[in-house]
């Protein structure tokens, strides 16, 4: 497991690679948790395009992550997901809270969308 | 039975992706479609992570690393595409198993878990059962059935 870190304008993305289960959740969580601190980010990307097998563990890494983005004013999205992990974050119903895209770029339109309506209102 | 085979390992959280990888290979003669191999790595992984983190977790390490504790894993396959796996830890037991299967239920010790465990197992394997005594500890029995046709 591994996680590449990209900058786009505040949107940090976190492309996850490899398998998510219990023991490489607790670096992973970390992992991201520093670069959004380290860049001052607001936003977040996770993308699952290159996570071949996840666990329940990963649910907690996300719900996670978006209570403690929510907290700051914060938002998130998620890309990549296979068949399989749209299940696993099913399950928990990950999907009533956040919003899922197809790909990194379509993760950013929606970022940007939101923002851009929160400006309208 | 056609086949089986029988590890033990510590149990160390750095051991579940060698579980599920072990279950794996074990299985992959029987031509698995990709989808199928994954839900049974998940289930190992979800059975696995339950007796380290809650079957041991809170019992005293025994001298430096907890490596006296000990989880097994059995895995069984029939000619009818049958197979099954099961998952023994000798740790604290489980008070209540109905609630612990409960979708969301969890000990909520504050490490972002999301009490979805069982619920992965049971929806990812065609069958769950669970054992359990407190004090003896517990043990996860999952049967699948794959899908062979293609292979004959």
């Amino acid at each position: 497991m591994e996680a590449v870190f990209q900058i786009s304008e505040d949107i940090l993305i976190a492309c996850v690679k490899g398998e998510i289960d219990h023991h490489n959740a607790a670096p992973l969580r970390n992992s991201i948790d520093e670069s959004m601190k380290a860049f001052g980010c607001s936003r977040l990307i996770l993308d699952f395009s290159g996570v071949e097998m996840m666990d329940s563990s990963g649910i907690g890494v996300v719900l996670g992550r978006y209570k403690k983005l929510r907290k700051n004013g914060g938002t998130l999205c998620i890309s990549g997901c296979s068949e399989h992990i749209e299940r696993v974050l099913d399950m928990a119903g990950v999907f009533s809270l956040i919003r899922m895209a197809d790909d990194i770029e379509n993760a950013i339109c929606i970022l940007q969308g939101q923002e851009q309506m929160r400006m309208e209102v | 039975m056609n086949n089986e085979m029988k590890i033990e390992f510590s149990a160390l959280a750095e051991n579940e992706a060698f579980a599920r990888a072990a279950a794996a290979a074990f299985f992959m003669p029987l031509d698995p479609t990709i989808e199928e191999l994954t839900e049974i790595k998940t289930a190992v992984s979800e059975a696995v992570s339950n007796s380290i983190i809650h079957g041991y977790g809170r019992l005293p390490q025994k001298q430096e690393e907890n490596t006296e504790y000990m989880v097994e894993l059995t895995c069984q396959s029939f000619s009818n595409g049958k197979v099954m796996i099961t998952v023994t830890d000798h740790g604290i037991g489980i008070e209540n198993v109905e609630q612990a299967m409960e979708p969301l239920f969890t000990t909520g010790d504050g490490e972002e878990r999301s009490g979805m465990g069982f619920t992965v197992m049971e929806s990812f394997m065609d069958r769950l059962k669970v054992t359990s005594e407190q004090g003896k500890g517990t043990t996860v029995t999952m049967t699948k059935y794959l899908d062979i046709v293609s292979g004959l």
